[in-house]
C-alpha cells in the first residue's frame, strides 16, 4: 500500500492553482485535507502524476456577509464543528458535523474536498442541498455559483470541470421559525451512514411549509425527496400525512444494494427516519410511528 | 493463592502474585521504544511485494517478469516454481485427527492459485514502493477456473474438486454418539431445533504480520525476526522446509502488536520471505498491508450447524444433537490444521451441563476462499452459541426462566472430577458459584423488573446469559500427540547476576497480554526480590529455554508455573551459598526484599549482591567442594489432565430498536474462574478485550465473499471491527478454583471473554424481541438480519 510516485506542487494563489490545473490537465489532482485522496493513492486506485496542494491558499475563513454565511473551501471539518457562526446561522450544518468521521479526520478534512469528492454517503452534500447553499467554483473563465441541488451528478461525480476548483460555499442564514433535523443510521459512530437525512422545514400552526428532505447514502448521490416534502406540506400534520410522505419516497429515492444494506433495508430506514424527522420537527412523538408489540 | 502452596503469604514484601501491577514493559512501549519487526531495518535489507491472484481459482499458464525486472530498484522477481527449489511444500494434517487430509501447499503458488490473494510471484526491491511499482508490471497469464465457494454444496457430486487427487472436497469428518440420544429425543417433553449460522471473520491486529529473513552465508545461519507466538515451532518448520538444521535457524520475536491466534501459524508468504533471504543472501523484509492481511491472515468460524435440544417439562436437559459444516479454504493450515475448530465444537457443545446423551457430526470442507484456522477461543464461541442458544430457546418453549434453566442443568460444583458427554475431563469447575455471583452482580431480578416496565413503554431491552467452559493449559494432547513438533511444555531459566539482579529467560512469548509482567511477578515472588530487580528475556530461540510460546491460554498457567519452580530452585541455591558463607543452616534462612534474612525474625544477614559477589569473585573463600549454582532451570507441562478447563458465565443487557434493527449494548458482565489470579488487572483486561472480540462477530465483523470467491470488504472502512464508542461497560468478577496440577494453580484467561460473548449478545437480542416472537440464530446480527426476522423488510 504505497502510493505510486508523483510530483508535488504547492501554489500560493488560486490563480496559480488554476494555471497549474490547466497546464497538467488529467495528470493532476488537487489535494486539500487528503482524507479521501490519500487512501485512494495508497490503494493505487488513483495514480496522478502531480499533486497540487491547496494547503497554501487563503481559503479557510468562515464569515457572515449580509444574509449569507461564507465558508472557504479549506475550512476544515473541525473548524465548522467549533464555529459559533455555523452554530448560529447554519444549525443544520452544526448538527451534522459530529457525524462526519472521527476527530483525526475532522482535523484535516475540508469542506471543499468533501463536496468535490461527492461521496453519496457523505453528510455535507445533503446538508448543502437542504440549506439551499451555493457552491462557489472558480475556473479560467472566472467565478460561478452552482446551486447545491445541481452540483452533484453521481457517485463521486459533480459538475466541476477539469480545470475548475471549489473556493467556498455560501449558505443563506437560517430564518426565524425554520426548524432542522439531522439523523443518520450508521453501524458505528463515525462510519458513513447506511441511510441519513438532513431536513429543514418551517412549522406554523400544525402545518409544515418549505420542506427540504435531503437523503444521503440512498442512491448514487444525496437526493432531495421532493414528493415526500410536498406530501408533508400538503396540509395540517397528521399520522396519515406522514404515511403519505413515506409512500412518496418510493418515487423520490432509488436506493442501492451494497454490503451495508439492501435496497429494501435502505427504503425501510428512509421511511422510519422520515417519521422520526416529522415527530422531531413538530415536537410530537406520536408522529414517529414507533412499533409496539 | 491456594492453600496447598506453603511458600506464599500475600502480606509479606515481594508478594506479587495476586496483585494488580502495571506491566514493566509499558514505559518502553509508550515511549515508542518497542522492537516491532515492522519498524526494524537491517543493512542491505530488501523488501518484498507479492503479486497475488485476483481470482479465487485459476491456473497459472505463465509469468512474464521481463518488464518488472527492468524496473528501477528491483533486486529479483521470483516465481513459485523458482522458489520451490529452495523451499519444500507442506501438508497441514495431524495424525490424531483421523482421516484429515489436505494437499501439498507451496510458499508461492506453482501452477494454480486456490484463493483470491494467494501469492503467485514475489518481487524483491530496494524499497517496498519500488517492489509495488514493479509488481504491477508482472504479467501473469491466468486461466480462471470454477471456484467452489458455497460450503453447503462443496460436497455435492456436481461441484468441482479443488484437489482432484484427494477424491472429494471433504477435509475431515468426525462423528460422536454418546448415551441414548434417540430415546432422549423420543421421550422429551419438548424438542427445539435451530440452524445456527456463524459468519466468517478474522482477527485484526494493530501490527500486521511482519517478518525479516536474514541469511548469513558467513556462518550459514538464518536469523528470522518475526511477529510470531511460537518461535521454537517456527524454528523447526523453517529449518525443515529450507533444508537446514534447526541449529542453523534462530527465530527472534520481540514486541508483537497483537496476535489473537493470527500469528501462530505458518504463512506461505512468510516462508517465502525467509526462503528468499537464503536465495538472495541478504536480509529480506515483508510487512503485510491491510488488504493483504484481510486476504491472507487466517479467517475463522464460518460454520453452519443444525442443532437440537431435548428437555423435560421441569427443565432437565436430556439430549443435544448437532450437525455442523465448516468451510476452511483450499488447504488445511500448517501445522496446526484447520480441523481443530470443528473438532472443538464437537468436544464442547453441552459440556457445561449434566446431560450425557449427545450426538454430533462435523464436516470440514474445502472451498476457494482464504484459509481458516485457530483464532482466539477456537470453536468455543460456536459451541457456546449453539448450546446457550438452544438452552434459551428451550427455556422459552417450556416457559422457564433462563437463569433457572441453567441452575437446573449445570454440573454441580461438588461433582468434580467428572467428564462431559464428549469425554472432556473436568478437574474442578464452579458453574453454580459463578452463576450466583453473576446474578447478584447484575441484579438479575431487578433488571427483569426494569425490562418488563420498559416494555410497557415500547422500549425493548433484553438480557442474555451464556455459560461457558474454556480449554486452557493444553498438554501434549493438542498437537504433540498428532505428530507436530509443537512443544506443550515451557521452560524458565533464572539466574542471579553479580550485581544482585535477576535475569529470567522464558520460552513463553509476549504479544501485548502481559506475559513479561506475570513472569516477573512470579519470579520475584518466588525469590523474594523486588520486581524492579527482575529482567525478563523472551522471544529468542538462541536465548530462551525450549518451549511452546503463548497461545491457547497457556502462558500463565504453564510458563508461569515453570517460572515459579525455577524461582524456588534458585532461592534454594542462593540460600545454600548464603548458608555456607554465614556458616548457618540454610533452613533457618530466608530471602526477603533481596536480602538473606533469618527466617521468622527477618533480621538481615546479607544482601543478595554480597552472596553474588562472593560466589562470582571470591569463591576461594567458600568451603572446598562447595559449588554455588546461581542459575536454575525448570520446565513444566500438565500431565494428568489434557486441558485445565476454566468456566464462567456472561450476561449482556441491550436494547433493540424494532423499527431500525439497531442494537445498543448497555452493559456486559462476566464472572469467570481461571484459578489463581496472578495479576487481576491483566486478567480483567484479557476478559474485557476478549468480550469485545466476541461482540465483534456477533454484531459487526464479517468477511463478505461473493459467489466468485472475491472478498468484497477487505478494508478497515468496510470490515467493521468493534469500536470503543459502541462497547458497553464490562464488569468482571471471579471465582477461584485453582488447578492442583501446578503449585501456582493458575489456568488461562485469554480466551474466555471471546468464548461467551456472542452467545450472550444473541440471547439478549432474542430476549429483547421476545414480544415479537422472533428468533435470530445468525451472526453477525446486522440491522438487516434483525429487520428481516421482524418481517419489516
Ligand atoms: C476513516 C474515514 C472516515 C470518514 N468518514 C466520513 C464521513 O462519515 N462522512 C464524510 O462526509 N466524510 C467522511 N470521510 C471523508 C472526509 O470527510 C474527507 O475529509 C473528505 O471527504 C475529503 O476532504 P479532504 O479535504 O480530505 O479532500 P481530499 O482528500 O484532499 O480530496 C478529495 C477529492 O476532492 C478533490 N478536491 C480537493 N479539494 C478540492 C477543491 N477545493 N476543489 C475541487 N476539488 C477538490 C481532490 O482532488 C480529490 O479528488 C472519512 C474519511 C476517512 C478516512
Amino acid at each position: 500500500m504505497k502510493a505510486a510516485a508523483f510530483d508535488y506542487v504547492r501554489p500560493a494563489s488560486v490563480a496559480e492553482a488554476l494555471e497549474l490545473l490547466r497546464r497538467h490537465g488529467d495528470a493532476a489532482k488537487l489535494i486539500s485535507g487528503g482524507q479521501s485522496l490519500v487512501p485512494a493513492l495508497n490503494l493505487r486506485l488513483l495514480a496522478p502524476e502531480i499533486l497540487i496542494d491547496l494547503g497554501g491558499l487563503d481559503l479557510r475563513s468562515i464569515a457572515m456577509d449580509g444574509g449569507v454565511l461564507r465558508i472557504g473551501a479549506l475550512a476544515r471539518h473541525v473548524d465548522l464543528l467549533n464555529s459559533a457562526l455555523v452554530a448560529e446561522h447554519a444549525p443544520l450544518l452544526a448538527l451534522a458535523m459530529p457525524h462526519i468521521a472521527h476527530p483525526a479526520i475532522r482535523n484535516r478534512g475540508t469542506i471543499g474536498g468533501n463536496l468535490a469528492h461527492a461521496d453519496p454517503a457523505s453528510e455535507l452534500p445533503a446538508v448543502m442541498q437542504a440549506l439551499d447553499a451555493a457552491i462557489v467554483v472558480e475556473g479560467a473563465d472566472g467565478t460561478r455559483r452552482v446551486d447545491a441541488r445541481d452540483f452533484f451528478t453521481g457517485i463521486y461525480e459533480t459538475v466541476l470541470a477539469a480545470d475548475e476548483m471549489i473556493v467556498g460555499v455560501e449558505i443563506p442564514v437560517a430564518e426565524a421559525g425554520r426548524r432542522f433535523f439531522f439523523h443518520e443510521f450508521s453501524r458505528r459512530s463515525g462510519d458513513y451512514a447506511i441511510v441519513g437525512l438532513a431536513a429543514a422545514a418551517t412549522v406554523a400552526g400544525g402545518t409544515a411549509s418549505d420542506v427540504r428532505l435531503c437523503y444521503f447514502a440512498v442512491g448514487d448521490k444525496a437526493t432531495l425527496a421532493e414528493g415526500a416534502g410536498a406530501a408533508l406540506s400538503a396540509g395540517p400534520m397528521s399520522v396519515e400525512r406522514v404515511a403519505a410522505a413515506q409512500a412518496a419516497l418510493a418515487e423520490d429515492l432509488s436506493p442501492q444494494d451494497d454490503q451495508q444494506g439492501s435496497a429494501a433495508t435502505r427504503m425501510h430506514l428512509a421511511r422510519v427516519v422520515l417519521a422520526r424527522a416529522t415527530a422531531a420537527l413538530f415536537d410530537d412523538p406520536a408522529l414517529a410511528g414507533r412499533t409496539a408489540a | 493463592m491456594n492453600e496447598h502452596n506453603p511458600l506464599t503469604a500475600l502480606d509479606r514484601p515481594n508478594s506479587y502474585i495476586g496483585r494488580a501491577l502495571p506491566r514493566p514493559n509499558l514505559t518502553r512501549l509508550l515511549q515508542g521504544r518497542g522492537q516491532y519487526v515492522s519498524d526494524m531495518s537491517l543493512p542491505r535489507m530488501a523488501h518484498v511485494a507479492f503479486v497475488r491472484s485476483p481470482y479465487a481459482h485459476a491456473r497459472i499458464n505463465g509469468i512474464d517478469a521481463t518488464e518488472a525486472k527492468a524496473m528501477p530498484g528491483v533486486v529479483a522477481v521470483v516465481t513459485g516454481k523458482e522458489l520451490a527449489e529452495v523451499c519444500t511444500p507442506w501438508v497441514g494434517v495431524l495424525s490424531h485427527l483421523k482421516g484429515l487430509k489436505s494437499a501439498p501447499q507451496h510458499a508461492i503458488a506453482v501452477d494454480r492459485a486456490c484463493w483470491q490473494g494467494e501469492a503467485v510471484c514475489a518481487v524483491i526491491a530496494e524499497t517496498r514502493a519500488a517492489a509495488e511499482d514493479a509488481a504491477e508490471r508482472v504479467m501473469v497469464d491466468y486461466e480462471e477456473l470454477e471456484p467452489v465457494t458455497d460450503m453447503m454444496t462443496a460436497l455435492d457430486s456436481e461441484t468441482p474438486l479443488i484437489h482432484p487427487e484427494l477424491g472429494d472436497n471433504l477435509a475431515f469428518e468426525r462423528n460422536l454418539d454418546v448415551g441414548e440420544v434417540d430415546k432422549a429425543f423420543a421421550e422429551a417433553d419438548a424438542v427445539v431445533e435451530a440452524e445456527f449460522v456463524f459468519g466468517r471473520h478474522t482477527g485484526v491486529t494493530l501490527e500486521p504480520r511482519a517478518v525479516i529473513g536474514d541469511w548469513n552465508p558467513g556462518e550459514e545461519r538464518l536469523t528470522v525476526y518475526q511477529g510470531t507466538q511460537a518461535p521454537h515451532m517456527m524454528q523447526n518448520i523453517i529449518a525443515k522446509h529450507l533444508g537446514l538444521e534447526e541449529a542453523q535457524v534462530r527465530v527472534v520475536c520481540k514486541d508483537v502488536g497483537g496476535s489473537f491466534g493470527i500469528k501462530v501459524h505458518v504463512y506461505p508468504d512468510e516462508m517465502a520471505v525467509v526462503a528468499l533471504s537464503k536465495l538472495l543472501r541478504r536480509p529480506v523484509k515483508y510487512v503485510a498491508d491491510r488488504i493483504e492481511s484481510f486476504n491472507t491472515d487466517i479467517h475463522a468460524r464460518d460454520h453452519r450447524c443444525k442443532a437440537k435440544i431435548a428437555v423435560k417439562a421441569d427443565g432437565l436437559i436430556t439430549g443435544f444433537a448437532i450437525d455442523d459444516v465448516t468451510g476452511i479454504g483450499p488447504y488445511s493450515m500448517y501445522p496446526r490444521t484447520s480441523a481443530i475448530e470443528a473438532n472443538q465444537v464437537v468436544n464442547l457443545v453441552g459440556g457445561q451441563y449434566t446431560n450425557q446423551n449427545y450426538r454430533a457430526r462435523t464436516r470440514v470442507v474445502f472451498q476457494n476462499k482464504n484459509v481458516t484456522c485457530q483464532y482466539r477461543a477456537v470453536g468455543h464461541p460456536i459451541a457456546c452459541s449453539i448450546t446457550e442458544g438452544l438452552v434459551d430457546l428451550a427455556a422459552r418453549e417450556i416457559g422457564m426462566d433462563p437463569a433457572a434453566m441453567r441452575r437446573r442443568n449445570l454440573i454441580p460444583d461438588d461433582a468434580y472430577p467428572c467428564a462431559a458427554a464428549s469425554g472432556l475431563k473436568f478437574e474442578s469447575l464452579s458453574h453454580h458459584a459463578s452463576l450466583d455471583k453473576l446474578l447478584s452482580m447484575m441484579d438479575y431480578d431487578g433488571l427483569r423488573a426494569e425490562q418488563a416496565e420498559l416494555r410497557k413503554r415500547g422500549i425493548y431491552r433484553g438480557i442474555g446469559l451464556a455459560t461457558f467452559i474454556e480449554v486452557t493449559n493444553p498438554s501434549a494432547a493438542f498437537y504433540g500427540v498428532g505428530g507436530a513438533r509443537i512443544s506443550s511444555q515451557d521452560g524458565v531459566a533464572i539466574r542471579l547476576e553479580a550485581t544482585g539482579r535477576i535475569i529470567v529467560q522464558t520460552s513463553i512469548t509476549e504479544q501485548g497480554q502481559g506475559s513479561e509482567a506475570i513472569t516477573a511477578q512470579v519470579a520475584a515472588h518466588a525469590l523474594g526480590v523486588p520486581m524492579e530487580r527482575v529482567r525478563v528475556i523472551l522471544g529468542d530461540t538462541d536465548n530462551t529455554p525450549y518451549g511452546g510460546g503463548t497461545w491457547a491460554s497457556r502462558a500463565a498457567g504453564i510458563g508461569g508455573e515453570a517460572a515459579w519452580q525455577a524461582g524456588k530452585a534458585l532461592r534454594t541455591n542462593i540460600l545454600a551459598v548464603a548458608a555456607s558463607i554465614l556458616q548457618a543452616d540454610a533452613d533457618a534462612l530466608d530471602i526477603v526484599d533481596a536480602k538473606v534474612v533469618d527466617k521468622g525474625t527477618d533480621v538481615e544477614r546479607m544482601p543478595l549482591e554480597e552472596v553474588a559477589r562472593i560466589a562470582y569473585f571470591r569463591p576461594d573463600t567458600l568451603p572446598p567442594g562447595f559449588q554455588p549454582e546461581l542459575m536454575a532451570v525448570r520446565h513444566f507441562v500438565p500431565r494428568e489432565y489434557p486441558f485445565a478447563f476454566t468456566n464462567g458465565i456472561q450476561a449482556s443487557w441491550l436494547e433493540v430498536d424494532p423499527d431500525t434493527g439497531f442494537v445498543t449494548l448497555l452493559k456486559h458482565w462476566c464472572v469467570e474462574d481461571c484459578g489463581t489470579i496472578i495479576n487481576p488487572q491483566l486478567v480483567d483486561e484479557q476478559i474485557r478485550g476478549g468480550i469485545v472480540q466476541g461482540i465483534g462477530p456477533a454484531l459487526y465483523e464479517h468477511c463478505l465473499y461473493d459467489e466468485r470467491g472475491q472478498l468484497t470488504n477487505a478494508s478497515m472502512a468496510d470490515y467493521l471491527v468493534p469500536m470503543a464508542s459502541e462497547m458497553p461497560d464490562i464488569e468482571v468478577g471471579h471465582v477461584v478454583s485453582p488447578t492442583m496440577e501446578s503449585e501456582l494453580g493458575a489456568k488461562g484467561a485469554g480466551e474466555a471473554g471471546t468464548a461467551g460473548a456472542p452467545a450472550a449478545v444473541v440471547n439478549a437480542v432474542n430476549d429483547a424481541l421476545a414480544p415479537f416472537d422472533v428468533r435470530i440464530v445468525e451472526i453477525p446480527m446486522t440491522p438487516e438480519v434483525i429487520l428481516r426476522a421482524l418481517g419489516k423488510i
